[in-house]
């Protein structure tokens, strides 16, 4: 629990909650975005290099960019007009506070069940390689199959639009 | 000598260094190599400013600027005091924090990939195992500020702009990375320094560069193609083309922020280069043997020079492509043929060593060259324009 550890964590819980307080949907997008990077910067800190650069590179490279896009083509982008709290905010806090208490509970239990590690075990890329196509290859398929599926969705749902403006 | 000549700035920082308590002295070694990657690169992009319009000028049967100093080069000390002393013009309408923040996330982001790239023998900022992954983050980190650009200035052209240049952006990002898997597929590992390492041997007097191979050759073309759509280089520059669009998305940039702009683009093209040439040209090697004399950092330099001099020749000379052009080239040509050079980057490893696989590999990619060219061209109709007038 070390003073960078502090920072980091702090960088990400503000882009979180600027994520939802701010009045402008692009602003909120864009925090997000700083919400992610503290997010790859904690990866880095426990020397998970791959899952870090991997975070820049999908979420900030790709998701944030996808998130921008649909406000933007979408009619969300204007502040409304009554303010952006609803009516029953204490209902959903209440909701957030139990969510938030049942996944706490449930990391503070594992924690016990975890081997007591006397040495950080050090994970190189070669070492995700061999377990990506070793103990996990159906997870693998699995996701690309789910990709495939995907990108033919994708494509199907361009074609249409262009045989209906024809 | 020549050790001393190839270790050179090595042996400076050292010796620099030395000077401190031996507490400061890591602290000190990063911070040197990181106020000499601030100072070079920026002095190269200086001198790189009046190459290009000194190029483009003779391309196009002209001088280009011949006023300030021998053969104008001190034109880009004239540039930047203009561009220090123009008003800073921003919008009244426009979204301030977002319009500041916007070029200062994109040079951050692009200097952030200097720090992997190994400049000569020894000389790499951070030598980190996960370097070229490292690289393409820092890289899809432009694009945000790209859209930030064009989306703060208020400006119906800016954000056009912007949108252009992020989905060309994104497309050619998936042919970068995949044409770069092949040369990770063959050395095996993801840090830039062990790719050098496994270009730096020699058969006879000819390098082991992975442009000499089939697969090399066609990954070269493809990330080079990818690196200039990335960088919104011509002929790729709808995004910035000053006939379509104003300027696109820094449009409503004026002064020095426009500079930082234009800093950013270029040191871009820098690094990307820096890349193409750890990966596919041999990084600092020599391209034969009996050269190895001359340093390391003498090659790096010359052959991102000599990539920077192909991205102004093809500026001079190859016409823009519209947007719909260069989309439907990535998405319909050459990412399928970036996967097929995957197929065939793994052909070429498992055929073993011999003329089989440089005789199967070629064959292939070349004929897959000409069936996809036909292919795409097959329904253009080719014939007299037929123009259609508003009855």
């Amino acid at each position: 629990m070390s003073l960078v550890f502090y920072l980091l964590s702090a960088l990400a819980v503000a882009g979180a909650l600027s994520a939802v307080l701010l009045k402008n949907t692009v602003h909120c997008a864009l925090a997000l975005t700083v919400a992610f990077a503290g997010l790859a910067l904690l990866f880095l800190e426990l020397d998970a290099q791959f899952a870090g650069f991997a975070q820049i590179l999908v979420y900030i490279g790709a998701v944030a960019i996808l998130i921008v896009f649909a406000i933007l083509l979408t009619r969300g982008s204007e502040t409304p007009k009554d303010g952006v709290y609803s009516r029953n905010w204490l209902a959903g806090l209440v909701i957030a506070a139990a969510v938030f208490a049942v996944l706490g509970w449930a990391v503070l239990q594992s924690a016990w069940t975890l081997p007591h590690e006397t040495a950080v075990p050090a994970v190189t890329v070669h070492d995700i390689g061999v377990a990506l196509v070793g103990r996990y290859v159906l997870p693998l398929e699995i996701v690309a199959l789910l990709l495939t599926a995907a990108t033919i969705g994708a494509v199907i749902v361009a074609r249409h639009e262009k045989e209906e403006a024809k | 000598m020549i050790q001393t000549m190839d270790q050179i700035f090595v042996l400076l920082a050292h010796w620099l260094v030395g000077f401190l308590p031996s507490a400061l002295q890591p602290i000190a070694g990063v911070l040197l190599g990181v106020v000499a990657i601030v100072c070079v690169f920026p002095a190269l992009f200086a001198l790189t400013t009046v190459f290009e319009r000194k190029g483009l000028g003779r391309i196009q049967n002209r001088l280009g600027p011949n006023r300030v100093g021998p053969y104008g080069l001190f034109q880009p000390i004239a540039d930047g005091i203009k561009s220090l002393t123009k008003e800073d013009i921003v919008p009244s309408t426009a979204n301030a924090p977002v319009h500041f923040l916007a070029p200062v996330v994109l040079v951050v982001a692009v200097f952030m990939g200097f720090a992997v790239l190994p400049m000569g023998r020894n000389m790499v900022l951070v030598d980190m195992d996960a370097g070229l992954l490292f690289y393409f983050a820092m890289g899809a980190s432009t694009e945000v500020s790209v859209f930030m650009a064009g989306w703060s200035s208020r400006n119906k052209y800016s954000l056009l702009g912007a949108m252009r240049a992020v989905a060309q952006m994104i497309s050619y990002e998936v042919v970068l990375l995949l044409s770069s898997v092949a040369v990770v597929m063959i050395s095996g590992t993801l840090s830039l320094t062990k790719i050098v390492a496994a270009q730096n041997s020699y058969s006879g007097v000819f390098p082991h560069w992975y442009i000499f191979t089939p697969w090399g050759l066609a990954g070269f073309i493809m990330y080079a193609i990818a690196a200039t759509a990335e960088t919104n280089r011509s002929p790729f520059d709808l995004p910035e083309g000053e006939s379509e669009l104003v300027a696109g998305y820094h449009t409503e940039y004026s002064g020095f922020k426009f500079a930082l702009f234009f800093l950013g683009e270029y040191l871009a093209m820098f690094s990307i280069s820096g890349l193409g040439t750890t990966l596919f040209l041999g990084g600092w090697s020599a391209p034969f043997s009996f050269l190895q004399f001359i340093p390391s950092w003498f090659w790096f330099f010359s052959k991102l020079m000599m990539s920077i001099f192909v991205f102004i020749w093809m500026r001079g000379t190859l016409p823009r492509l519209r947007q719909d052009q260069l989309m439907n080239f990535a998405w319909k040509f050459v990412l399928p043929f970036t996967l097929l050079n995957l197929m065939v980057t793994a052909l070429w490893r498992f055929l073993g060593v011999g003329w089989e696989r440089w005789v199967f590999c070629s064959a292939i990619l070349i004929a897959a060259y000409i069936v996809m060219g036909r292919a795409g061209m097959y329904r253009e109709n080719f014939g007299p324009r037929r123009y259609r007038y508003a009855e």
